[in-house]
């Protein structure tokens, strides 16, 4: 089992560098196999992972439960959004579309890679590391149409995120410096070392490392107040790195902080840290309901979406009942499908209809045939509609908070997630079923109804992808993967 | 040990006040080009630091991270900023939104209370300077009023470079037992993304043909 976690650390960065120098046709088939059988992969740790524990190979590469449900996720978008980007990638003729090609892929590749990195490594430094590659990496996919726009985002990004770990990387610093009380001066940042050594350390220190890492790599998760990059980077950046920063890498920023929270409940006890994260997913979940009320752009609509789901996500930890935990855990999963989904096809109708602006897009629905019925079946997923995952999760972590001493806080969760739910189905549902009576018209040029018919199929079945995985996470998860989420949602948990 | 500060505390006390200093000094830089300048003197400063604790700490590994911060932070990021500039041909920064005076206040309050609450953890150790932690406390966040009042590319990317050159000096000396492998990691790190920054600024100045941030306020709501 262990090399299967060294194929996926080389694997997609190879691709990574070979998709540089191929001819972009064959960089299209690459991508998707690389992307689908890194799927494959982490699907075949699952078991391994359940029935061992983890999963390690040498002392740097491990996958527990926890990370193999990141893992999973990131594999499964990485896939379908290989497959997207095929029929997405509308490349000039000549020179240029080719060096487009050629840097769009390289950078999907290694994107993708440096996240499957971040799940596997075994560390806090290592995690660190893989995670402001991540940010480099990405910032250059945002920046690459080189527009006005996705300048000023790629900037807004670089340096923001970049600002964001480095007060991550200080809280790196501040842990190792809690673990030299217990293991002296010189030893590795590994997570078996630290959870062996958690309830020894100074709880002072680790209270610090623990804001500070919530704080940092909140910045990447998009938790407000610090999440001021993502709606600029998820409207400017192409639809497929869109989806994949937010389906996967707020994720992968999760598991960060997971990784810190699950070594601050050994030292401090679980109060202190539900609470920092209870602040950060209250603001996160308020502000954003209210912003997706006014989105004109239908990508920025969704970064907020996704703002708000990260909310969801912290909140949830903070009930601290195990059965919320297990819901975050399987929003994650379901989130990724739901946010990839609702991307690709927003790609499709921002292809089709040629503007991101939602006041010029009408009648989508009937225009994009299939595409059209499957972006409205993702937004409604994406508002916790049965029979989709995010019900599920959504429902595990209020009944969670239900039944323990936080039940005012999944009501307001209810109320706010009920709010963004109707922020969200207005603007879509105008774009999607009105026709275009007052649009179209001599003072909105931009609008000229396109004819019937989909841009292509390679959009339609990524979207196929996404909603299948959503029926089957909402309506009959396997049992393995509930497996693999009690256990997770156990390593999560204060075992003092 | 106990009572009196060793040499070595001394010396690492000094040179986080150092760069503590220079990080205030950029502050007040008008020429973009002494800015990258007083960055360099940092970095410098931060480098001899871990030569220090390498000598006095028996820990030979840091001679290696000494030698790769110095090729890199003294060296090539400076060179590679300083080039961008020459390319660009701007000089002077960008106006900031205070004066330098208001921002030199803002700045002494936030390093007060960066050193004041990292002082209060009582981080107690025989071994280790904790003074020198909570200076490098201050130094990462009067980098972040550098970032946040200066309105120019160039100095928001030495003060994110600054900040990195505070959180070294603070993981010189509570973490010079991490492995070096890791920290050669970090490095690795910061030089792809002076790549990176180096890009965006590039692409910045081509498309608005100036360094200046202020243009970049299409995106909101």
């Amino acid at each position: 089992m262990s090399s299967v976690l060294v194929v996926l650390i080389f694997a997609p960065f190879a691709v990574g560098i070979a998709t540089f120098f191929l001819p972009v046709r064959f960089s299209k088939v690459v991508t998707t196999v690389s992307g689908a059988s890194s799927f494959v992969l982490a699907l075949v740790l699952i078991p391994a992972v359940t029935s061992r524990s983890h999963v390690a190979a040498g002392s740097l590469l491990r996958v527990d439960a926890l990370s193999a449900v990141f893992l999973t996720a990131t594999t499964f978008l990485y896939g379908a959004t290989a497959v997207f980007a095929n029929g997405y990638l509308d490349l000039a003729k000549g020179a240029a579309g080719v060096r487009y090609g050629r840097r769009f892929y390289a950078g999907l590749n290694i994107f993708c890679w440096s996240m499957i990195a971040a799940t596997l490594v075994n560390g806090l430094a290592l995690l660190w590391v893989a995670i402001e590659i991540t940010t480099v990496v990405s910032a250059l996919l945002v920046a690459i149409d080189d527009t006005d726009g996705a300048t000023e985002a790629s900037w807004k990004y670089v340096l923001i995120a970049s600002l964001g770990l480095g007060i991550a990387l200080f809280a790196t610093v501040i842990m190792y410096y809690a673990g030299t009380t217990v293991f002296g001066a010189a030893y590795d940042l590994s997570y078996t070392k630290l959870l062996a050594g958690a309830g020894r350390f100074p709880p002072d220190v680790v209270r610090l490392a623990f804001v500070l890492a919530v704080l940092g790599f909140g910045t990447k998760m998009g938790l407000v107040p610090v999440h001021t990059w993502l709606p600029d980077a998820h409207s400017e950046a192409p639809t497929p790195v869109s989806a994949l920063l937010s389906g996967a890498l707020l994720a992968v920023s999760f598991y960060a902080i997971l990784r810190y929270f699950q070594i601050a409940v050994r030292t401090l006890g679980p109060t202190f840290p539900r609470n920092v994260l209870l602040i950060f997913g209250i603001a996160s979940l308020l502000l954003a309901a209210l912003y997706v009320l006014s989105q004109r752009d239908l990508k920025r609509l969704l970064a907020y979406s996704s703002v708000e789901h990260m909310g969801i996500l912290a909140i949830g930890m903070s009930l601290g009942a195990p059965i919320a935990v297990v819901g975050v855990l399987l929003h994650v999963l379901a989130h990724a499908a739901a946010k990839g989904t609702a991307f690709f096809g927003a790609g499709s109708v921002v292809r089709k209809f040629g503007t991101k602006d939602m006041t010029k897009i009408r009648g989508a629905f009937s225009a994009l045939p299939w595409s059209g019925p499957m972006m409205v079946a993702s937004v409604l997923a994406l508002s916790a509609m049965p029979p989709f995952g995010l019900f599920r999760s959504e429902f595990l972590i209020v009944l969670g908070g239900l039944s323990g001493p936080r039940g005012v806080v999944a009501v307001l969760l209810v109320v706010l997630v009920t709010l963004a739910f109707f922020g969200v189905s207005w603007s879509t549902t105008q774009m999607m079923f009105t026709q275009d009576a007052q649009v179209g018209s001599s003072d909105n040029p931009g609008s000229a109804n396109p004819a019937k018919g989909e841009v292509s199929t390679s959009i339609v079945v990524a979207m196929a992808l996404g909603l299948v995985a959503l029926v089957v996470l909402g309506v009959h998860p396997p049992s393995q993967l509930n497996h693999l989420l009690n256990d997770a949602a156990r390593e999560l948990g204060s075992r003092r | 040990m106990h009572s009196a500060p060793t040499t070595y505390a001394g010396v690492a006390d000094v040179i986080a006040v150092l760069v503590l200093l220079t990080e205030f000094a950029m502050l007040r830089a008008p020429l973009l080009r002494s800015q990258v300048r007083l960055y360099m003197f940092q970095s410098l400063v931060v480098t001899a630091l871990a030569v220090v604790v390498a000598a006095t700490r028996h820990i030979d590994e840091l001679y290696v991270l000494a030698l790769l911060s110095f090729a890199l932070k003294v060296v090539l990021v400076p060179n590679l900023v300083l080039r961008l500039l020459r390319d660009a041909d701007v000089d002077l920064a960008g106006s900031s939104v205070l004066g330098v005076a208001s921002m030199t206040l803002i700045a002494i309050g936030v390093s007060a209370f960066g050193f004041f609450a990292v002082g209060s953890l009582h981080v107690h150790s025989t071994a280790l300077p904790t003074t020198a932690l909570a200076v490098a406390a201050a130094v990462v966040l009067v980098a972040f009023v550098l970032i946040i009042l200066r309105s120019d590319v160039v100095s928001q990317a030495i003060g994110f470079f600054s900040l990195e050159n505070g959180i070294s000096v603070a993981s010189l000396v509570v973490a010079a037992g991490m492995p070096v492998v890791v920290e050669v990691a970090f490095l690795f790190d910061l030089l792809v993304a002076v790549v990176v920054f180096g890009v965006i600024m590039r692409v910045h100045h081509g498309r608005t043909k100036t360094l200046s941030t202020d243009e970049l306020d299409r995106l909101k709501g």
